[in-house]
């Protein structure tokens, strides 16, 4: 792929701080710098001229791409949740447990809390936010006018970003499993593969992500 | 690069300085004093309300419960009878025993090396940002707001990565039921962990980094 940096412009001299027009501008989210907003081509990246953070990288058919990509962790999610995880044999015993066991690991007394706050990060928000992002960009990659609560829900998209953290648990899961190599026999389940699929295909999907782009292209399908 | 170092200056002009406000989440710019963002909705403010405040009231909450992280134990493993507890830097020297050297430093560097350098860093830019303070002067030249540019970022992807000790435990508690010969069950420190983790997410992300670039004025 052609990729070009470009850098995008100061306002300088050509227009006075008076007659500054809010809407030709950006204000770069990282340093406050103003720049002019100019049409970026595809594949093609505008970093701040001051900073030097990414303001802008589209992509060709990525809306598509990003809710194709959505709606499969989602499915896989669903997977990940009711197939067996890791299988352990020891001593002719087997034990078998499914991500919601992991989750209820903390389920005694004083550790409950945390049961729910773990089942939060990998299961329930990881959900919440693959759901808001097909809510919020399904409607676009369809060429539709946006979604009535479209901007509220690609919001809550990105406010839960941080706290969707299942590609964590997995590498959670790898250092696990070392720990137990020498005191019992491991089988890997379906759904360690599918959970592992999920984490690729989420990251694939916020490299794909120009939140820019997105947030114009809600702006422009407003209902009339 | 030089490009976006060497335009240090001048022709830089700021949206507070031209009398606008541009949106923290979206980048689009709107005269000063619009309450929400046209765009996307956000509250627009020209510099977060009370950011410092914030981040040192997280930051202190995150050192608080990190400390009984590392006093109590984090795993509590039975075997044949016999139960030992393991606290966090206990576990990864236990690793190191058994030979596994690479989990083990994993282990030491995600909660230790991690939690421990995101204090010092979060501290140090709520420092240096602050005009207020002794250090905020200390600003050579352009490229030192790179650099606490850079730090920021680390501290902001890094952060939630901590949060693996916590998965490691839930895991092998529910993996490791095996009656009498092997059970393994989470201890308390595994709470303080992981809200001293959550805190200082929340002061990473209550930190404001056009704050680290308003500090470019007095270069001048």
């Amino acid at each position: 792929m052609n990729q070009t940096t470009s850098t995008a412009q100061a306002p300088g001299d050509r227009v006075g701080p008076g007659g500054l027009d809010p809407s030709l501008l950006i204000a770069c989210p990282t340093c406050d710098a103003l720049q002019l907003d100019r049409p970026v081509p595809a594949g093609a990246r505008a970093r701040c001229h001051r900073c030097g953070t990414i303001l802008m990288a589209p992509r060709e058919g990525a809306m598509t791409r990003i809710v194709m990509l959505a709606a499969t962790a989602l499915v896989l999610m669903v997977a990940a949740v009711f197939f067996p995880f890791l299988e352990l044999s020891a001593g002719g015993m087997v034990r078998r447990s499914s991500l919601l066991d992991a989750v209820l690991a903390f389920s005694s007394g004083l550790l409950l809390p945390l049961t729910f706050a773990v089942a939060a990060l990998i299961i329930v928000l990881p959900v919440l936010r693959l759901a808001s992002i097909l809510y919020a960009l399904a409607p676009m990659a369809l060429g539709w006018h946006r979604a009535r609560h479209g901007v509220a829900a690609f919001r809550l998209a990105e406010a839960l970003r941080p706290w969707a953290m299942a590609e964590i648990f997995i590498v959670g899961v790898a250092v696990a499993l070392v720990k137990v190599a020498g005191l019992a026999r491991l089988g890997i389940g379906p759904a360690f593969w599918t959970f592992a699929a999920l984490v690729l295909v989420t990251v694939l999907n916020d490299t794909y992500m120009c939140r820019l782009t997105v947030w114009k292209t809600l702006e422009e399908r407003r209902r009339p | 690069m030089t490009s976006a170092q060497g335009n240090d200056g001048a022709q830089v002009l700021t949206a507070r300085q031209a009398g606008l406000v541009g949106c923290h989440s979206c980048g689009r710019v709107h005269p000063m004093g619009t309450p929400r963002c046209s765009r996307c909705g956000a509250a627009l403010h020209s510099r977060m309300p009370g950011s410092l405040q914030k981040v040192w009231a997280w930051l202190f909450a995150g050192i608080v419960v990190y400390v009984p992280a590392n006093i109590y134990p984090m795993l509590l493993t039975t075997s044949f009878g016999a139960t030992t507890e393991n606290t966090i830097m206990g576990g990864a020297v236990e690793l190191m025993h058994h030979g596994s050297y690479g989990v083990a430093l994993i282990v030491f560097v995600a909660s230790v090396l991690i939690p421990v350098g995101k204090f010092l860093a979060i501290g140090y830019l709520a420092l240096v940002v602050d005009p207020g303070s002794r250090l905020g002067g200390r600003l050579r030249q352009g490229q030192d707001l790179h650099r606490r540019q850079r730090l920021f970022e680390v501290v902001e992807f890094i952060g939630r990565w901590s949060m693996i000790d916590v998965f490691v435990v839930a895991i092998l508690s529910a993996l490791v039921q095996l009656d009498f010969a092997a059970t393994i069950n989470p201890g308390i420190a595994a709470v303080s962990f992981s809200l001293s983790v959550a805190f200082t997410m929340l002061a990473a992300l209550s930190f404001d980094p056009r704050l680290i670039w308003d500090a470019e004025q007095d270069l001048h």
